[in-house]
């Protein structure tokens, strides 16, 4: 069974339909990477996993959590919740914490592990991400790629059953962009189960397991890459290709 | 000019002596201030209307009146409808008077504190599944006193000027001293010029006390 199944799910926000009656499902271990032009629905739609975005029909199931989205409630949306973590592209770290810090909240706010425990997980994921010398620093004195690295430890620290990116490279300077895709990739490499939002093509030739290409808050094709990415694949994805810069950043 | 700087000079401990009942009128009044404004904010983020209403109209009211006729309001007119508030000490009336006036303004300050914390810090705490009050007391709360700090030292500073309407209660404070010492000697110019000098001069030390405690608490976001 597979470890995200998303059935006929559909937001409308003022009567505008964002994404209508999206299916797909994700299996565990793997990395789906959504992907389409500006305003085809992938962010409302990675956000709509986490629940930040409240749909207006469908179900979303993830790990043991299946949750019909017309009777999602206070405990349904946290029940949801525990299954997955987001990294955004703006980071979001809380300001007012140093980095070990804002690995450690989710453990301690969330009751998931005690002081001395939160503070050994949130050491050995920012080992994981290359941070660790930095722990005591707060997010304002990092660069954007290590804001992320730090994101992307405390996505993980709580060890959720998805990760769900959003476009975690769009708001870094090019040079820093290569470190959070190393990052990402060594996390794929764990077999972490993700759902990446990227305009990264040759990062999500690599990484992804399976493609999904939106327009219009629709799925248009769904694949591997091998079959949507290639030269000879849909010919509406090549041309979005084609009109996005491919850069190799590894 | 007809300037007494004998005069001028020894005024000032005459005042000084006076300073702390200044003190204790601002700090108690600002305390309080500070309790009922961050009530009110709390009010108006409530999804109830008629809370979020009462919350506005508290606001409107206590920010549309003198601070004087407030306090007279308390003093002189509450014991005449509720016989209970006869015999209110005016140090109190004095307190709760400007207490209440100032945390109008207050919870604004507070209002726009919290929302000017950007509004990812939410966004990534509910994407860790954190609950919403610890969300608020842990990441909102932290930032938006960071953000309050300057607005509610700019009151406190209002606050201590204010406290100067407490003489018209019969409480001795800076002021009152002052207009006694002016009473007896009429020499105005020389004693309200030290009177304002000593007010400037308590302002100044909070300033640059406040100023100290921004820099340290500013350096998270520096």
């Amino acid at each position: 069974m597979s470890l995200i199944e998303v059935k006929d799910l559909s937001v409308e926000i003022k009567q505008k339909k964002i994404l209508q009656e999206i299916n797909f499902s994700v299996e565990k271990g793997e990395v789906t990477v959504l992907v389409g032009p500006s305003g085809s629905g992938k962010t409302t739609l990675l956000r709509t996993l986490n629940l930040l975005q409240k749909p207006s029909q469908g179900i979303i199931k993830i790990g043991e959590t299946s949750v019909d989205v017309s009777k999602i409630n206070k405990k349904s949306t946290r029940s949801l919740r525990s299954e997955s973590t987001m990294v955004f592209q703006q980071f979001n770290l809380f300001k007012n914490m140093t980095v070990i810090e804002n690995v450690m909240a989710p453990l301690l706010l969330n009751k998931l592990a005690k002081w001395d425990e939160a503070h050994d997980i949130a050491k050995s994921v920012l080992l994981e991400v290359g941070l660790a010398e930095f722990q005591d620093k707060y997010p304002s004195s990092l660069s954007g790629g290590q804001q992320q690295r730090v994101s992307i430890a405390r996505a993980i620290a709580v060890k959720p059953s998805v990760v769900l990116l959003d476009e975690p490279t769009s708001a870094l300077d090019p040079e820093l962009v290569g470190s959070v895709l190393k990052t990402i990739l060594a996390l794929a490499k764990q077999h972490i189960t993700m759902v990446i939002v990227t305009h990264e093509m040759e990062f999500a030739r690599l990484i992804g397991n399976q493609i999904i290409f939106l327009e219009n808050g629709k799925i248009v094709h769904k694949g591997s890459p091998d079959k949507i990415l290639s030269s000879d694949g849909p010919k509406r994805v090549s041309d979005f290709m084609n009109s996005v810069s491919t850069n190799n950043y590894l | 000019m007809n300037f007494d700087w004998h005069y001028f000079v020894n005024a000032f401990p005459e005042l000084v002596k006076y300073i702390p009942m200044t003190l204790l009128l601002a700090i108690l009044s600002m305390l309080l201030a500070i309790v009922l404004g961050g009530i009110i904010t709390l009010l108006h983020f409530s999804h109830y209307k008629v809370i979020h209403w009462f919350a506005s109209i508290y606001v409107s009211f206590f920010r549309g009146m003198p601070a004087l006729v407030q306090l007279f309001l308390i003093y002189y007119g509450l014991p005449q409808i509720f016989p209970i508030f006869k015999g209110l000490p005016a140090i109190i009336a004095t307190i709760i008077g400007l207490g209440f006036k100032q945390s109008a303004y207050l919870s604004e300050v507070f209002r726009a504190a919290v929302n000017s914390v950007d509004r990812g810090q939410i966004e990534a705490g509910q994407s860790l599944n954190i609950k919403s009050y610890k969300i608020f007391r842990y990441v909102i709360l932290p930032q938006a006193f960071i953000n309050a700090l300057p607005a509610t030292g700019n009151t406190f500073v209002g606050l201590l000027k204010e406290t100067s309407l407490a003489f018209t209660l019969g409480i001795t404070e800076v002021f009152a001293e002052g207009k006694m010492l002016a009473g007896d000697s009429f020499k105005y110019f020389e004693t309200y010029l030290a009177v304002g000098l000593t007010y400037w001069a308590l302002i100044i030390l909070y300033s640059w006390a406040q100023s100290g405690v921004e820099k340290v608490l500013n350096t998270p976001y520096s």
